[in-house]
């Protein structure tokens, strides 16, 4: 399908994109032909969206340059982006509901006639573009009337009335259902054959590989490399997106602790789920215990526990803690229960960040006993210089702003403000991300010492390394299923779990042996 | 050093504001400052602003509240009308003005009424999730209606000497309204500072998702805000209405939200929420009222004042945004950086930046 002879529409050379402290883009290579569709893949922190931002104009680059057809652009803004043919057509559609379809497709090209705008031949303009794409509905219809998958393609029809040459589409197909793709990809088949270039994004396996020319992973905002997608195979490409983290980290072997199993397991969830969100999972937690959940972005492993600490509402299943059925609707209920929850969104979720680290660290323990009861200032100190020692947090300071505090060193503050609170149950979302190696192995080796020590853990982690190295247990999960579950063992190695990932746990016979042992 | 402390320090604005009217006022009339002693109580320019404030005192410290929770109460000044008729038409109803047990039911009910309004505002902000502006906005306009019907449509007017003391009479030689604020603040600051309330209010403030996934019971904060506003615009409505000693639906409290929202962000305290100072806002109280006063010593027709208090708010404004201190740093930074290269800010869309970072970077 594709020939080196197609000739490259955009050319991006050596882009780099800095956000205060952090590197989002380094030195990242990407090419765009005609006629081509092109995925962008990467887990999340990997630098899809800046890249992509940087593109259609909205991130200005801070080294690097972007060529189109040949030129060399400078995008001040989505307007020169859109002047220069590169439209986006985002997950969330970015039309004017309120307005009709005809009018939101012609939007800025409408007809003119001698009486300012001719809306009879402006919706037949809009009807022709649409049924360009095989769309037959009227386009003197209300957009918000129509289906999310319809009013994507709207959204491109309207790309396509302005001449657009690239058009970007970042995780359209996320909440469409398996028909509503099929027509997108016969869209994108379409306007490929057409000569247009199209960078996809999407989360799910199989989507790349059905609609795919080429490929170009992204790991840490920098280049992993660009694939055809017919010669890459899944496995390599998830070992590709996760990385082989060198084992600079000193051997933490939590793994092969042996738990005990028999007694009431400190947290049991059976059946919970949420439509629309993720299929009903089953999950215990026993005392001591690190369960680690791996899994792709999107896989329903950020959902699963979100539903477990009451941050989102599960529709349904039963959650048990020691055996006594509990309702959890909302993280309160949790904290009752002794759980606790980090949050992959450390600055929206996670820190407070006007507030000082002492502050940060103690809001736990004084949500829990209300406003009127204030932790006093002895006890404060007491706790908050604990923490700070036993963590390792820099600065040293009770009294600097979190939002200060380097990424690692605002998660060890979160850490502090849970273990404060001394939980039975600890649910870590991807407590890793984004911060350095030291941080990093400070975080692990906290979470072997605790779970030692018998609290209980949730583990979410990219790293599959990590997973492995600190859970006794792990559950596979993908598309918003979970797909497994096994029990590491010392010869349990990354492999093995990047294939479950990737194929699913049927591909792997000794796996699927070792889940049967599991479960006599 | 210990110069530029003192004026990065956040009350740097607010007092030095405060000073700068102070010292204009000595100038254009050197009585300004001074005090006399009239059979043991105080007297002269300064006492009555401190005197006058009161009303506009106790609304701030509530709107001080709202606003560290991200939101806003507009309905402050209608409140205050609610209270007033309230309290007068009970009074009024008495055969014994004068009766110091009819004047606590008096004040309380009105009082009670405010908060129960408060109660309401705080429903439809943390209940029902309507946007603050539009929530307050309600009994702003619907206030002084209801004020309207609880006097008839009349402004109620009555004779009492105990009601009137709390605006015009004095204890321990300083005006008695003067006292209530004052320990109106010692109040708010202690249930705010003393107990864990003000921090929780902050990181609401800040950061409501976190604040939530920390288990702060942020609904209940920021509906107690809205009730601690409607109380204390209650208060200040009876304060008010015992200086004139009637009850005026139309009057009472005009455009008290706009002076106590200024005297708020004049402090020191964000309209975008979170981090607040209790300190900055008496000092922005101050602030406001001595311009207001200002104003009239210095023979500007009462009808003009909007024109300078916008200015005012302006200047403030101003010296806050981030946006222009980058600006004027950086300006600074280019002068140094560049002499009259002719490279002026902006003048190469793509060279900006380079040259911002690199200013940055030696200044360091």
């Amino acid at each position: 399908m594709v020939s080196d002879d197609h000739r490259s529409v955009i050319r991006m050379r050596g882009i780099t994109i800095e956000f205060p402290g952090v590197k989002a883009l380094q030195d990242v290579d990407f090419t765009l032909r005609a006629g081509e569709v092109h995925t962008l893949m990467g887990e999340n922190g990997a630098g899809k969206s800046t890249l992509i931002k940087a593109l259609t104009g909205v991130y200005r680059i801070d080294g690097g340059t972007i060529e189109v057809d040949g030129e060399r652009r400078v995008f001040g803004g989505t307007a020169d982006a859109q002047d220069a043919g590169v439209w986006t057509v985002y997950q969330e559609v970015n039309l004017c509901a309120n307005l009709s379809v005809g009018e939101n497709v012609m939007l800025g090209q409408e007809i003119r006639g001698a009486f300012g705008i001719d809306w009879r031949r402006t919706h037949a303009a809009a009807r022709s573009h649409l049924e360009g794409l095989g769309l037959t509905i009227d386009p003197r219809s209300p957009l918000a009337s129509h289906s999310l998958a319809v009013q994507q393609l709207v959204a491109i029809s309207r790309a396509m009335v302005s001449d657009c040459k690239v058009l970007v589409l970042d995780e359209p197909t996320s909440s469409l259902d398996r028909g509503e793709v099929e027509q997108l990809f016969a869209v994108m088949r379409d306007l490929r054959d057409r000569g247009v270039a199209i960078l996809f994004v999407t989360h799910f396996l199989d989507q790349v590989y059905e609609i795919s020319d080429r490929l170009t992973v992204l790991r840490n905002g920098r280049l992993v490399g660009e694939f055809p997608a017919a010669e890459l195979e899944r496995t390599q490409l998830v070992a590709l997106m996760l990385g082989r983290e060198l084992d600079e980290l000193e051997s933490i072997d939590a793994a092969e602790r042996i738990i005990d199993r028999d007694g009431a397991p400190v947290l049991r969830a059976t059946g919970v789920g949420k439509r629309g969100s993720i299929e009903p999972v089953d999950l215990d937690v026993f005392d001591g215990e690190v369960v680690g959940i791996a899994g792709l972005l999107g896989s329903g492993r950020t959902e699963l526990v979100r539903l477990l600490y009451g941050a989102d509402r599960a529709d349904a299943g039963e959650i048990e803690v020691h055996g006594d059925p509990v309702r959890i609707g909302r993280p309160r209920d949790a904290i009752g229960a002794r759980i606790a929850f980090t949050s992959e969104d450390r600055r929206e979720e996670g820190i407070v960040g006007d507030l000082t680290v002492a502050e940060n660290i103690v809001l736990g323990i004084q949500a829990r006993r209300g406003w009127l009861r204030k932790v006093s200032r002895s006890e404060q100190d007491e706790v908050v210089s604990e923490y700070i020692s036993a963590l390792g947090i820099r600065p040293a300071d009770p009294n600097a702003r979190v939002r200060n505090l380097s990424g690692g060193n605002q998660q060890k503050v979160v850490l502090a403000r849970w273990l404060a609170t001394a939980p039975e149950l600890l649910i870590l979302d991807e407590p890793t991300r984004g911060i350095d190696v030291g941080a990093k192995a400070d975080i692990q080796r906290l979470v072997a010492r605790l779970s030692a020590e018998g609290m209980s853990v949730l583990y979410i982690s990219s790293e599959l390394e990590e997973v492995l190295r600190l859970a006794q247990r792990i559950v596979v999960m993908r598309d918003r299923r979970k797909i497994g579950e096994l029990t590491t063992t010392a010869d349990t190695d990354v492999d093995d779990l990047v294939a479950i990932i990737a194929q699913g746990d049927a591909a792997l016979p000794d796996t699927a042996a070792r889940l049967k042992e599991d479960a006599a | 050093m210990k110069l530029k402390k003192i004026l990065t320090h956040r009350l740097a604005l607010p007092i030095g504001a405060l000073v700068a009217l102070v010292l204009l006022n000595t100038i254009a009339r050197p009585s300004f400052l001074s005090i006399t002693v009239r059979d043991g109580q105080l007297y002269g320019s300064i006492i009555d602003i401190l005197r006058n404030s009161s009303p506009l005192m106790l609304v701030s410290l509530g709107m001080m509240i709202v606003i560290a929770t991200r939101g806003i109460d507009l309905s402050v000044g209608a409140l205050m009308a609610v209270s007033g008729a309230v309290s007068l038409t009970i009074i009024k109803a008495s055969p014994r003005p004068d009766d110091l047990g009819v004047l606590a039911v008096a004040i309380i009910a009105g009082i009670l009424t405010t908060l129960i309004l408060g109660v309401w505002n705080g429903f439809l902000v943390a209940v029902l999730g309507i946007q603050p502006i539009i929530a307050t906005l309600v009994l702003m306009l619907a206030g002084r209606g209801i004020a309207l019907l609880i006097t008839q449509g009349y402004i109620t007017t009555i004779n009492s000497v105990p009601y009137q003391f709390m605006a015009q009479g004095y204890v321990f030689g300083m005006p008695f309204a003067f006292l209530v604020s004052v320990a109106v603040i010692v109040l708010v600051a202690l249930v705010e500072r003393r107990t864990a309330l003000g921090m929780l209010t902050e990181a609401v403030g800040i950061n409501p998702t976190a604040s939530r996934i920390a288990g702060v019971r942020s609904r209940g904060i920021i509906w107690g805000a809205y009730a601690a506003s409607g109380l204390l615009a209650g208060m200040a409505g009876v304060l008010y209405s015992s200086n004139i000693m009637a009850a005026d639906a139309n009057a009472a409290g005009l455009n008290i939200e706009v002076d106590a929202i200024l005297a708020v962000v004049l402090g020191g305290t964000l309209l975008t929420g979170g981090r607040f100072t209790i300190a900055g806002t008496v000092i922005g109280v101050y602030t406001i009222q001595t311009l207001t006063s200002t104003i009239t010593f210095l023979g500007v027709p009462p009808a003009v004042t909007p024109v300078f208090k916008a200015a005012v708010i302006v200047i403030v404004c101003l010296a806050q945004s981030t946006r222009v201190r980058s600006w004027f740093r950086s300006r600074r930074r280019h002068r140094t950086q560049t002499p009259a290269s002719g490279m002026g800010p902006g003048s190469d869309i793509e060279q900006t930046p380079a040259l911002v970072g690199a200013a940055e970077g030696s200044a360091r």
